[in-house]
């Protein structure tokens, strides 16, 4: 497998099989290296690329995230002990969104996890997780190989979506409902489509050999170009993740298998992701701790952000009071909203600042002609999702 | 040298290595007048570079950079004074089959690398260097800090242990765990908590070894590689380098600062004793007889020199005397220096790769590390060494000739004592042999690239810088010496049992590896006797 590119000393950073794909869409040469791979983070302008998620199609290359088969006759119980949800629930063809923990309750990273049969699994997460994959395997009887380098992966989103996939010929695929998926032929490529993203928008992830991926980028851009596809980059996906309040690993939280400071691992309950922890379904790893973290209260949440003013609030800390007195959080994530026209944010906020409704002060500092001024910007802690349309969830979406 | 130098000193330095330095500069910036007395020709003590072939320098002593406190280089103004310490851009061992594990500066071609051996290991990397960069920061406050006598009532040593118990509850309570296992476990133990390949032990193993008379399976040994890996270079936290011009460059920088500070040093002149009067350090007679008068006497000679043969035993406590004599010092590490007449091959490293511009090793087991200490242990060097090697001019153009090489090769194990009698010449030789035998496994034309080879045993050094049995870290660095029990017991805050006499050696706390910390402790304990801690300035 690596023996494929260059020696990792020349060139450490791999190339996904859309590489050549991208590079001759890319027209400012912006790469950045994200999990191993360099990829494309803006292809032409943010904006252009942004609205395509919002108002077309756009089309994502999401290789890098690491991918593992977990096979076998535990494979079931295996990742019920690991994960805080409850996975008995996940029938063949279904996908889940989960979380796991080590034994403080410390989140160690999230992930989606596909039932591709009995016992047959894939899991999609955005850290390498090898290590504590096989370490929480022991006793079990279940197979974990990672399949990164053999899968490549494209996220098709927007609300032209659907009609596009339908346009190559994915007959059926407008019945997928949220976090199903299904097996189709593309001309006669076998593919993936699971319902799924990271946009909060009508979207799917196409999931196919490495060796079918240029054929597959061709085909997508080609039936596209009347329904305004758009290959696009890291920095617009950042947007849209935002407005659906998602959340990115090493922005809004340290996986617990970094974390070198006590007080900076984060648990399910901080992050707003208790929804995602199922105490009834048995013991899995964490539980103890989450349970007495559930009883106490937790110490800090992240909450959404809307914050006065047209100026993301970029690592801004937040204050209880204007005068910037008591600091009581920081921003994780920020972006001008371009749909919703707000300026929102991901932040950290501690007890008892976080109720919904509340307001923060975020101190902002704006580079004036470079002249920078600091301003206290006025944020009310409101609910996530900042942005769901409704036919993110309509089955079957719409025909264009 | 200056020759109108007063007669007497508020503090004289014994020894002008790089602690006995670091101490005489913030000793000079407090205002006291200072005179720093060195045996050799030279200064530097085991920071040298030296000029023993036309055209080469060889750092012939210690021969890189890292733990060297950052905020004694700042103090100090040493950049100011020409220091420069330039990282590694990898590493690597060189494996017996014709394979090789590398690291690179770069995490990704690290993963890469690791995984072509062990995937699981080149996530477990991530994870063990994690908890090194946690115990190092559980440590790195303890090292510019007097260590807290546990059995004191004074309010000092009472403030420090409570903040020490702070400091250390503050890990929580798995961590605290760790950290108190951590000390006390052998290197091999530690890294089978974190990988599977045999090859990726050894490489990470190397460090718990070096300058000690230890085993990897020995307990203790883990800190010794928390030791090597608790520096930094740029904020880089573990991260090695060369000294721009040799290790000599930071006993020059620290000179030159010690000169700018109004210091006097004086080199050929060899302490003979310690003089005192009374109960109290009174000055020092040189070898000439030539008797000097200070207030202060400061020992940057290892303890064991410092109270066997430059103080009076009637003046010192039988029971201090006694532990002085037990403290271990043993020498088990050699040293070649070599001049190449170009870059020798390893065919074992793709062409282009950057690995061997940094520490390159031949043990590819922990096994074979293990029967390299066995042989110290029948006393004899190792037949199958392990080797630090580093080619410092690929990096340092002031080091060799241009289109030559310096090549700089630290060994372990090599004995003091040998099994078969004294060393002689020929067993010099020998050992300089086996260990370019051992290099010239892995690199078919480097035997015929040396151009001049100075091989150090354990006597060399002793006999060359002063260092005990050539013990490079003056005294083993295991649990039963560190802390408030280094040196000895009793006597951890620097404070000789004399009036107005002190240690500042790497002896003392926190230990060797040309950190300076020990230096710069001792001058705050100097300080805070006399009431002027208020003008120490780091």
């Amino acid at each position: 497998m690596l023996t494929m590119s260059e020696p990792h000393f020349r060139q450490p950073l791999l190339k996904t099989p859309f590489h050549e794909r991208s590079r001759a869409l890319s027209q400012v040469d912006s790469f950045v290296p994200w999990s191993g791979y360099t990829t494309v983070d803006v292809f032409t302008t943010v904006e252009q690329e942004y609205f395509a998620i919002r108002n077309a199609t756009s089309v994502y290359d999401l290789t890098p995230m690491v991918k593992y088969r977990i096979a076998g006759p535990d494979a079931l119980r295996f990742l019920n002990r690991l994960m805080t949800r409850d996975l008995r629930k996940l029938a063949p063809g279904k996908v889940a969104y989960s979380v796991w923990c080590d034994d403080s309750g410390h989140l160690i990273d999230d992930g989606t996890v596909f039932c591709l049969a009995a016992n047959e699994y894939r899991l999609c997460t955005g850290e390498r997780q090898l290590d504590w994959l096989c370490a929480s395997s022991i006793g079990f009887d279940v197979e974990i190989a990672e399949v990164t380098e053999e899968v490549a992966a494209l996220a098709v989103q927007g609300p032209t979506s659907c009609a596009l996939l339908r346009a190559l010929g994915l007959d059926g695929v407008e019945r997928l409902k949220p976090f199903e998926l299904g097996q189709f032929e593309l001309a006669t490529l076998p593919i993936m489509v699971s319902r799924t993203g990271f946009t909060g928008d009508l979207g799917y992830e196409l999931w196919m050999r490495t060796a079918d991926a240029e054929r597959v980028w061709d085909a997508l851009m080609e039936a596209g170009r009347s329904r305004g596809v758009r290959p696009i980059g890291s920095r617009a996906l950042n947007i849209a993740r935002i407005e659906a309040g998602f959340l990115l690993p090493n922005l809004d939280f340290v996986s617990a298998s970094h974390t070198l400071r006590i007080g900076s691992e984060r648990s399910p309950l901080e992050l707003g992701l208790g929804w995602l922890v199922d105490f009834g379904k048995g013991h899995f790893t964490g539980r103890r701790a989450l349970l007495r973290e559930q009883q106490r209260g937790p110490e800090r949440l992240l909450v959404g952000l809307d914050i006065e003013g047209n100026k993301a609030a970029h690592n801004a800390l937040l204050y209880a009071d204007r005068a910037g007195r008591t600091q009581v959080g920081s921003v994780t994530s920020a972006a001008w909203s371009p749909t919703t026209k707000r300026n929102l944010a991901l932040a950290m906020v501690d007890a008892p600042h976080f109720a919904t409704g509340a307001t923060v002060w975020a101190e902002i500092y704006l580079n004036r002609e470079l002249v920078w001024q600091r301003r206290m910007a006025r944020a009310r802690i409101v609910e996530r999702p900042f942005y769901a349309p409704p036919r993110r969830r309509a089955t079957p979406p719409a025909d264009f | 040298m200056n020759a109108t130098a007063p007669e007497r000193y508020d503090a004289i330095v014994v020894g002008a290595g790089h602690n006995g330095l670091v101490a005489a500069c913030y000793l000079a910036r407090a205002g006291l007048g200072v005179l720093v007395l060195e045996r050799n020709a030279y200064i530097g003590g085991a920071a040298v570079s030296r000029k023993l072939y036309d055209g080469f320098t060889y750092s012939n002593c210690s021969y890189v950079c890292s733990l060297l406190r950052t905020e004694i280089i700042r103090g100090l103004d040493l950049p100011h004074y020409g220091l420069q310490i330039i990282p590694y851009e990898g590493g690597c061992t060189l494996m017996r089959n014709g394979e090789h594990l590398a690291l690179y500066d770069n995490h990704d071609a690290t993963r890469r690398e690791i995984s072509r051996h062990s995937r699981r290991d080149a996530e477990s990397y991530d994870r063990f260097v994690r908890d090194m960069l946690r115990h190092c920061r559980f440590i790195k406050p303890l090292l510019l800090r007097e260590p807290p006598d546990p059995t004191s009532f004074k309010p000092r040593d009472i403030k420090e242990l409570l903040w020490l118990g702070r400091h250390f509850h503050q890990l929580g309570e798995a961590r605290m765990y760790d950290t108190l296992r951590f000390w006390t476990q052998s290197c091999a133990d530690l890294l089978d908590e974190y990988f599977e390949s045999e090859i990726v032990k050894a490489h990470m193993a190397g460090s718990s070894i070096i300058g000690t008379a230890l085993g990897p399976r020995s307990p203790g040994t883990a800190y010794v590689l928390l030791h090597h890996y608790m520096g930094s270079i740029d904020g880089a936290v573990g991260a090695w380098g060369f000294a721009r011009g040799g290790m000599g460059a930071v006993t020059q920088a620290l000179a030159a600062s010690f000169a700018a500070s109004g210091g006097t040093l004086r080199s050929s002149a060899p302490v003979e004793e310690i003089l005192v009067r009374g109960g109290r350090a009174t000055g020092v007679r040189l070898a000439g007889g030539e008797e000097i008068r200070a207030g202060v006497v400061v020992s940057n000679l290892d303890v064991r020199r410092t109270f066997l043969e430059t103080v009076a035993p009637q003046h010192l406590p039988p029971e201090f005397l006694a532990q002085v004599r037990r403290f271990k010092i043993r020498g088990s590490s050699g040293k070649l220096n070599i001049a190449l007449d170009g870059l020798p091959h390893f065919p074992a490293i793709p062409q282009g790769s950057p690995c061997t511009r940094g520490d390159m090793h031949v043990t590819d087991t922990i096994d074979m590390l293990e029967r390299a200490y066995d042989d110290w242990k029948e006393g004899r060097w190792s037949r199958a060494p392990y080797i630090d090697m580093l080619i410092p001019s690929q990096i340092d153009p002031t080091m060799a000739p241009n289109g030559k090489h310096y090549m700089s090769v630290f060994v372990q194990y090599c004995p003091y004592k040998l099994a078969d009698g004294e060393w002689t010449a020929a067993k010099r030789q020998a050992f300089g042999d086996t260990v370019i035998d051992t290099i010239a496994q892995h690199s078919p034309d480097f035997k015929d690239l040396i151009l001049h080879a100075e091989v150090r045993t354990p006597h060399d050094i002793e006999a060359e810088v002063g260092l005990t049995e050539g013990n490079i870290f003056q005294g083993e660095l295991t649990f039963d010496q560190l802390l408030f029990n280094r040196p000895i017991p009793g006597y951890a805050q620097y404070r000789a049992p004399l009036h107005g006499m002190y240690m500042c050696g790497a002896s003392t706390h926190p230990g060797g590896g040309v950190m300076g910390a020990p230096g710069a402790n001792a001058a705050g304990a100097i300080l805070r006797d006399l009431r002027l801690a208020q003008r120490l300035t780091a």
